[in-house]
């Protein structure tokens, strides 16, 4: 095995040229955890953490472009205002010295479907920002989940940065998992509502071969909910957009849970992070 | 290959180390520093916890490679160098929060990290919170909760 050491962008991106096998390695809470379990040898490992251009985050445009070196830590404590629904999945990741290291990009790079980033990033209309020594590609978030553990990236490319646009309404952030630290989703549900235009964004996570949103459920909701948010939120359509966000998983049995009970924590997700984002608005949400 | 790294204020070189190789590898058994202890080598129990330029993480999740040119702390940085136990340490060991030890160094340091950052003594949800990434098998976590609490407090008095 090589280590590659990257001091800058430029630098990564023309080692990761000349070595396509090379493994990128950020917070390394998933590539370590592989080579320490011995469950794949890497050729080589190339260290993004020196790249300072990385640990940056940006806004243009109303969007966050967000360096693929920054932590969960710092999306916590720096993003929460713009980006909530991140935020609040930052925030269920691992553990405080699991969040001090770990990263959206890595969150991408493994493309594991119960990362927890994935159900806002599909809720808001993310982009990733991927590069090679040949330029850049905008990838849809969409796009980007290609199967099981599986991502769009070339065998050349590296994630830059990942674009998330600023709140434009409540988002939330659901998880079911066995404790409250430190669980690996049984299933995630991510929310946005876009008050301006008048569209809902959603992301399942755990429940599909890969992260998905729930189309039906969204132009359903998108057509149905109260936008002046004067009357009592309608327990009909509640309990609708619950259904077409369950009926939109694909979800198997496996060790951390059957896939009826996923479907129905599911629609419970749903119908809760609807009532938490009608609530935030009640209460006065100017967003 | 080589990897230079300061570690509790002593810059120290460690050789012949395997590119896939943890930074707890490389304290434990290529620098003599068996403080941070090694229980699942996949970030589950917070026992190897350490700051990496100030910033607590596991050091078995770290490579080798990535600590290069940086600035480690462990457990055994944080006595001085007389031998004085740090507050929390003492705190510990007065609130019976230590049973076999394991899980100790990693909960220190990760409760040092805590008092760090917060000038009063925190509330328990966010002791709870800030230590949820740390297993302990013996204790029942009641005695380290009285243990950072009383150095919380000692510190917030002080
Ligand atoms: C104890 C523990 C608990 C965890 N809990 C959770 C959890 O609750 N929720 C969750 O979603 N995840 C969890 N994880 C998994 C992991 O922490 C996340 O997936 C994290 O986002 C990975 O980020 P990283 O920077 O550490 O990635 P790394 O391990 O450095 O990399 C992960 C993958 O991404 C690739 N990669 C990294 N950076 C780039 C880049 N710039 N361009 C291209 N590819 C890149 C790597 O090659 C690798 O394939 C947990 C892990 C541990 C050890
Ligand atoms: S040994 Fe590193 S977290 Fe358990
Ligand atoms: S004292 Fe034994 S594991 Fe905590």
């Amino acid at each position: 095995m090589d280590f590659l050491r990257a001091t800058t962008w430029t630098e990564a991106l023309r080692m990761k040229a000349d070595r396509p096998d090379a493994t990128p390695l950020q917070g390394g809470t998933d590539v370590m955890v592989e080579i320490n379990l011995d469950k794949g040898r890497p050729k080589a490992l190339l260290d993004l953490t020196p790249v300072t251009e990385l640990t940056e985050w940006s806004i243009h445009d109303d969007t966050v472009r967000i360096g693929a070196g920054v932590t969960y830590t710092r999306i916590i404590a720096e993003l929460a205002d713009r980006l909530p629904g991140l935020a609040q999945a930052s925030r269920t990741v691992g553990s405080p010295q699991i969040r001090n290291r770990g990263t959206v990009a890595g969150n991408l790079g493994a493309a594991s479907p119960a990362g927890d980033s994935h159900p806002p990033l599909l809720a808001t209309g993310a982009t990733v920002e991927a590069e090679s020594v040949d330029g850049t590609r905008m990838i849809p978030i969409g796009d980007f989940y290609t199967g099981v553990k599986r991502n769009a990236l070339a065998a050349n490319e590296l994630i830059r940065a990942i674009h998330v646009p600023v709140k434009t309404g409540p988002q939330y952030f659901s998880k079911i998992g066995t404790r409250n630290a430190m669980v690996i989703a049984v299933c995630s549900f991510g929310l946005a509502l876009n008050v301006a235009e008048r569209t809902v964004g959603t992301g399942i996570g755990s429940a599909a071969p890969t992260p998905r949103r729930a189309f039906e459920a969204e132009t359903f909701l998108a057509e149905n909910l109260d936008w002046s948010f004067e009357n009592e939120l309608d327990p009909v359509v509640t309990k609708r957009f619950g259904e077409l966000v369950a009926a939109a998983a694909a979800p198997i049995d496996d060790v951390r849970g059957s896939r009826d009970y996923r479907v129905h924590a599911l629609a419970v997700m749903a119908r809760r992070t609807l009532g938490w984002a009608w609530q935030e608005r009640v209460n006065g949400g100017n967003s | 290959m080589r990897v230079n790294v300061t570690v509790n204020g002593t810059p120290m070189i460690a050789d012949d180390v395997w590119p896939g190789e943890s930074l707890l590898y490389v304290l434990r058994e290529r620098l003599g520093l068996p403080g941070s202890k090694n229980a699942c080598e996949q970030g589950e129990c917070g026992s190897c916890t350490v700051y990496l330029d100030d910033v607590p993480v596991c050091a078995c999740l770290v490579a080798a490679g990535q600590a290069e040119g940086r600035e480690v702390l462990t457990v055994e940085g944080l006595a001085s160098a007389e031998g004085g136990l740090d507050p929390v340490q003492a705190a510990f060991v007065e609130c019976g929060a230590v049973q076999c030890g394991f899980c100790t160094p990693g909960l220190i340091v990760q409760a040092h990290s805590l008092l760090a950052q917060h000038d009063g003594v925190p509330a328990d949800v966010e002791i709870r919170e800030h230590l949820a990434g740390n297993l302990c098998r013996c204790t029942g976590y009641e005695k380290i909760l009285d243990a950072v609490r009383l150095a919380a407090s000692r510190k917030a008095g002080s």
